[in-house]
């Protein structure tokens, strides 16, 4: 219930009619099969499964589930094509990657409107984000190929060999780009899960890796769940294991590879702290905030879910915030209006349903900008938990969904102690017009990732990666490629 | 009766348009036998002039193109030359060189061109620096493109040459004024025609042909020029681009042995001779 | 009372470049868009600011105003016409009975670099006439030195010289030189009396830029949650296309609302707008490009 002081008086009049993308020049297969050694071949085992769109539950295709069986062709594969890979000139393996760079722009707004359609998150993001940083991911990285002496000076970097790599379903076209670039730069082969969910982009993707005459078996892409993801990490010839994915998986991961061999990299969750000052540019700091946790629907390992604001400016910045909540659109994600798209899943929206039940039953202070939720399909308003505690759970536990916690602070020490004060540690935000009291909480902040006066910025060249157990190895820049190569 | 071809006119490039030199000269580059393969621009010293004036106004604007885009620009200037080698291959080989390393040279240029636009967005990590100074200030190095540049380009690989030195240029954030090889010009007034082409901004390479001995001074004295590149051994000219360059502290360099096909030049340090080195401080205590 | 002026908001400017670029994401189409290309026309004050103008000139414009486009049903009247004052007389006379109103440009526009006596004269030529609108321009020299008194005292003196004319504010944010130094010039200018802020004389590179007008908003809305006062806004210069119009009206839907969507609280100085809106308009109904054949220039 709202109380009468906080009915917005600014309220948008002029709705905007529907505005939705087109999507009659896509082509989707009803069925794909797995992409091994550059052809498409059936699953051993002839069992599929759906992939649906999350804004309506609708069947999209049927997707193949590859078994231990298919794991082992994929690695032989990756294996046979990995001398001849390896051994190119770094010239010529760069070319192919600036090719595959180049058609992802091509074909843009087809990747753009299927990831939309496949993962739930608004048009306008995949089109305007996902998809350009994919693209610039592989342009950056073919530019390595021919470059590694120069990114550790001293030492001749090799490759490691056949790398099994698993994305999640919250960027899956991004991630795939994020994981393959690097390591096609580096010389390796690879065998790639994309995430249950959302499989549909990773396949388009191997139709350019295919067009753009990469040699076969250097890439290998999986459809499957989790049993498959499993295979990858245990299958004996593979060297290096690399994982976005949740804490939980990660340790599990990590437990299962230990004493062998394997190399791995860990991107895992995070609880990031946002962090608002008096001093702060306020409206700006605001849209920050939205920025931090409604972009993608808060499905963002780094996103800033725990917000603290400075108790001098809380009341300012909280009402500054539910009037631009209201003008969120949470709708179709492929409306170019949609700001807050579906939920990825069934299963997601229970989890982040159930954390929104304990953080009433904490006793936690909620609000929901007014939205009409469409009846069919996955769908969470975006949420405040007002006036909480390091101790509530909601505070503590990675939700993964458009849901913040704003708690107050009064000094700078207690806000760093605070925001340090989790097992997590992969972003951080700072919000101060003052350039001293940034630097010295980007110093104290225990984060892979800090921004300050901006929230939620990826590059090509700027490493990505979190301290603790948000992960371990960076992602990007040139420090990206350290977790590709060996020294002789 | 076989149909007759239509001849090209080499005009000189500035400021991304194709101009006549304003003195209406020119010098004819004829082929072994002794026939005419073209008449070239004899380009003045108000040529340069206009040059340097176009380079001055789109530098600034070209430094703060993102790294991204321009390692874009770059690889797109790859793509339109691929996609006219045997143009290219055929001007060399009217010029004088053997088919195969005409075909030799446009490869390596195309290459070396990729080559450039992937350090784009990466020479900046190489070479920048965070320094660990001893108070409590964060203290930062990093390299900003000195500006605009004067090239003297070499007079053999007349395009692989010119290649190795405006690609490193112009993805370092410098705009470019080039005097073509003087015995071999075909190439630089093609080349231009593909920058053209490939969403350069006007102004950020400009190219001239004509006599190195009439214009080098010119190229090496004019005050709003930020450094000059001579490609050559002429002691005479090194020793009086030394002293003219003095005048504003001119940035020198100098490339005497000029084997560009040597994968030596395919390094970030040609990109590093293009750039100042910036040192700022920042106090992190409250 | 002159407000206090340091612990007034401050801007990232990337944060704001960022935030207004997204409000150009928005797509308006269909019935939502002709709402907001009607409702553009309603609030443009159709201008004419030219050393050449002459009564003739003016003459015609007001028809124009009067009869945009008679072709096409529904054509909305627009909000104003703006001159220069000598003009004013002629501009009531040629928009009697029509209800669109004639603001005044004043105080020595564009430059403002006269003695108060001068401006005052300037304002009276302009009210005694009869216009319905002054628009005053900032003392941008004054400002920038930091005399905010001298302003504030400025403009509060040519509010009361205004009667019952209403008083825009040109803050010419094009000299202002920083975002902050906008949503100060905007505060003084609301509290010494203005009933609308606007961003230029349009005289000058830049004028109307998406980033000022979403400062100035701001500092509106601000305004009203301290003293509960209303205070209008209005663009100038360089809105010539209508994407650029429904991006506006987009910012103001997001940031201020409903009670603003309207002439009374919004306003666009333009000239060839017109003539753009009435082409889309025109292209929604028939699905057809339009043509500038077609439609009046005057």
């Amino acid at each position: 219930m709202q109380k009468k002081e906080d009915k917005n008086i600014f309220k948008a009049s002029w709705k905007y009619s529907e505005a939705k993308e087109s999507t009659d020049h896509i082509q989707i297969q009803k069925k794909y099969e797995l992409y091994i050694d550059g052809k498409y071949t059936k699953p051993i085992k002839n069992q599929y499964f759906d992939t649906v769109n999350p804004s309506n539950n609708k069947k999209i295709a049927s997707i193949a589930e590859a078994t231990a069986e298919d794991v082992d062709v994929a690695v032989k594969a990756a294996r046979k094509a990995f001398n001849g890979w390896s051994s190119l000139p770094g010239k010529e393996r760069g070319k192919y990657i600036f090719r595959i760079a180049r058609l992802i722009q091509e074909r843009a707004r087809e990747f753009a409107v299927i990831e939309s359609l496949n993962g739930g998150k608004p048009i306008r993001e995949s089109r305007d984000i996902d998809i350009p940083l994919a693209a610039n991911h592989f342009f950056y990285y073919a530019g390595w190929a021919d470059k590694l002496e120069y990114a550790f000076p001293n030492r001749k970097p090799k490759p490691l060999g056949v790398v099994g790599q698993i994305i999640p379903w919250n960027f899956p076209l991004l991630m795939a780009a994020w994981k393959l670039a690097p390591a096609l730069a580096t010389g390796n082969t690879i065998v790639l899960k994309p995430a249950e969910t959302t499989p549909l982009t990773a396949l388009k993707l191997a139709e350019i890796i295919h067009d753009s005459g990469l040699p076969k078996g250097v890439v290998n892409i999986l459809t499957g769940a989790g049993e498959t993801g499993a295979c990858i990490v245990n299958h004996s010839d593979v060297d290096k294991i690399a994982f976005t994915g949740s804490t939980a998986v990660g340790k599990f991961i990590s437990k299962a590879i230990a004493g062998t061999k394997k190399k791995a990299t860990l991107e895992l969750g995070g609880k990031g702290a946002n962090i608002i000052f008096e001093d702060a540019a306020i409206d700006q700091a605001v849209e920050g905030i939205v920025n931090a946790i409604f972009f993608n629907q808060g499905h963002v390992c780094c996103a800033g879910s725990r917000l603290f604001v400075q108790e001098s400016v809380a009341d300012l910045v909280i009402k500054k915030l539910k009037n631009r909540m209201a003008t969120l659109i949470v709708g179709d994600p492929l409306d170019k209006n949609t700001d807050i798209g579906a939920i990825n899943s069934k299963k997601q929206l229970s989890t982040i349903e159930n954390y929104i039940k304990i953080g009433l039953n904490e006793g936690c202070e909620i609000y929901q900008s007014e939205c009409n939720l469409p009846k069919e399909g996955n769908w969470c308003a975006p949420t405040l938990f007002l006036n909480v505690s390091q101790s509530h759970r909601i505070v503590q536990e990675e939700i993964f969904g458009p849901v913040l916690t704003v708690q107050t602070f009064r000094t700078i020490s207690e806000v760093i102690e605070k925001a340090n004060n989790t097992p997590y540690g992969l972003s951080a935000g700072v919000w101060t017009q003052n350039g001293a009291k940034i630097f010295h909480l980007t110093q104290k902040l225990e984060a892979g990732v800090i921004w300050a006066n901006t929230f939620n910025k990826f590059d090509a060249a700027s490493p990505f990666g979190g301290y603790k157990e948000s992960g371990y190895g960076r992602e990007g820049g040139m420090q990206g490629l350290n977790p590709y190569i060996k020294f002789e | 009766m076989s149909r007759l071809d239509i001849n090209k006119t080499y005009k000189l490039y500035i400021g991304g348009k194709f101009p006549r030199t304003e003195s209406g000269r020119y010098y004819t580059v004829k082929n072994s036998k002794g026939n005419l393969v073209a008449n070239m621009c004899l380009a003045s010293r108000k040529d340069f002039r206009n040059a340097v004036v176009s380079a001055r106004k789109a530098q600034v604007a070209w430094a703060n193109t993102s790294a991204l885009n321009k390692g874009q620009i770059l690889y797109r200037i790859a793509e339109m030359l691929e996609g006219r080698k045997e143009q290219f291959i055929n001007e060399l080989i009217l010029q004088g060189e053997s088919a195969k390393s005409a075909k030799l040279e446009v490869n390596t240029s195309i290459d070396r061109l990729v080559y450039f636009a992937g350090w784009s967005d990466k020479y900046q990590q190489f070479f920048s620096t965070v320094n660990t100074v001893s108070s409590l200030h964060f203290n930062f190095s990093n390299l900003e493109p000195v500006g605009v540049i004067s090239i003297l380009a070499s007079e053999n690989f007349s395009l692989l040459g010119l290649i190795s030195l405006i690609a490193p240029a112009i993805v370092g954030g410098n705009t470019v004024i080039v005097l073509a090889s003087e015995s071999k010009p075909l190439s630089a007034i093609s080349l231009a025609e593909v920058i053209n082409s490939s969403d350069v901004p006007s102004g950020v390479v400009n190219i001239l042909t004509g006599k190195k001995s009439e214009l080098f001074s010119q190229m090496a004295s004019h005050l709003d020029v930020n450094s000059i590149i001579y490609c050559g051994n002429d002691e005479n000219i090194i020793k009086s681009i030394g002293e003219l360059a003095s005048e504003n502290i001119k940035r020198t360099v100098f490339y005497e042995k000029n084997d560009w096909n040597n994968e030596f030049y395919e390094s970030p340090y040609l990109i590093e001779k293009t750039q100042e080195l910036k040192t700022t401080w920042h106090p992190t205590g409250i | 009372m002159l407000p206090k002026l340091n612990d007034l908001p401050v801007y990232d400017t990337v944060g704001v470049n960022e935030r207004v670029a997204r409000f150009g994401t928005r797509s308006i189409k269909s019935s939502s868009k002709v709402e907001g290309l009607k409702l553009a026309i309603s609030m443009i004050d159709l201008t004419t600011l030219e050393g050449k103008d002459t009564k003739g000139k003016v003459q015609q414009l007001c028809y124009k105003a009067m009869h945009a486009h008679d072709s096409f049903q529904d054509v909305p009247k627009v909000a104003a016409i703006c001159v220069y004052p000598a003009f004013v007389g002629i501009a009531k006379k040629a928009l009697e009975g029509s209800g669109i109103h004639v603001a005044s440009v004043a105080t020595a526009f564009p430059s403002g670099q006269s003695s108060i006596d001068v401006k005052l004269i300037d304002v009276k030529s302009a009210v005694d006439q009869g216009a319905d609108e002054v628009d005053m321009v900032l003392s941008r020299g004054e400002f920038l030195s930091g005399n905010y008194q001298f302003v504030f005292d400025e403009i509060a003196t040519i509010k009361e010289a205004c009667g019952n004319a209403h008083l825009k504010v040109i803050l010419e944010t094009g000299e202002l030189d920083t975002l902050d130094n906008v949503r100060k010039a905007s505060e003084i200018a609301m509290y010494a009396g203005a009933n609308f802020i606007k961003t230029s004389t349009g005289k000058i590179q830049p004028a109307a830029t998406l980033q000022v007008v979403y400062v100035m908003l701001d500092a509106i809305k601000d305004f009203y949650i301290k003293t509960g006062k209303m205070i209008g806004m209005k663009p100038a210069g360089g809105i010539s296309n209508s994407k650029l119009a429904l991006q506006y009206l987009v910012m103001l839907n997001e940031v201020l609302g409903e009670k603003w969507m309207n002439k009374d609280f919004f306003r666009f100085g333009a000239s060839s707008l017109l003539n753009d809106i009435l082409m889309q308009l025109v292209k929604t109904k028939t699905g057809m490009y339009q043509s500038s054949y077609y439609f009046s220039k005057d």
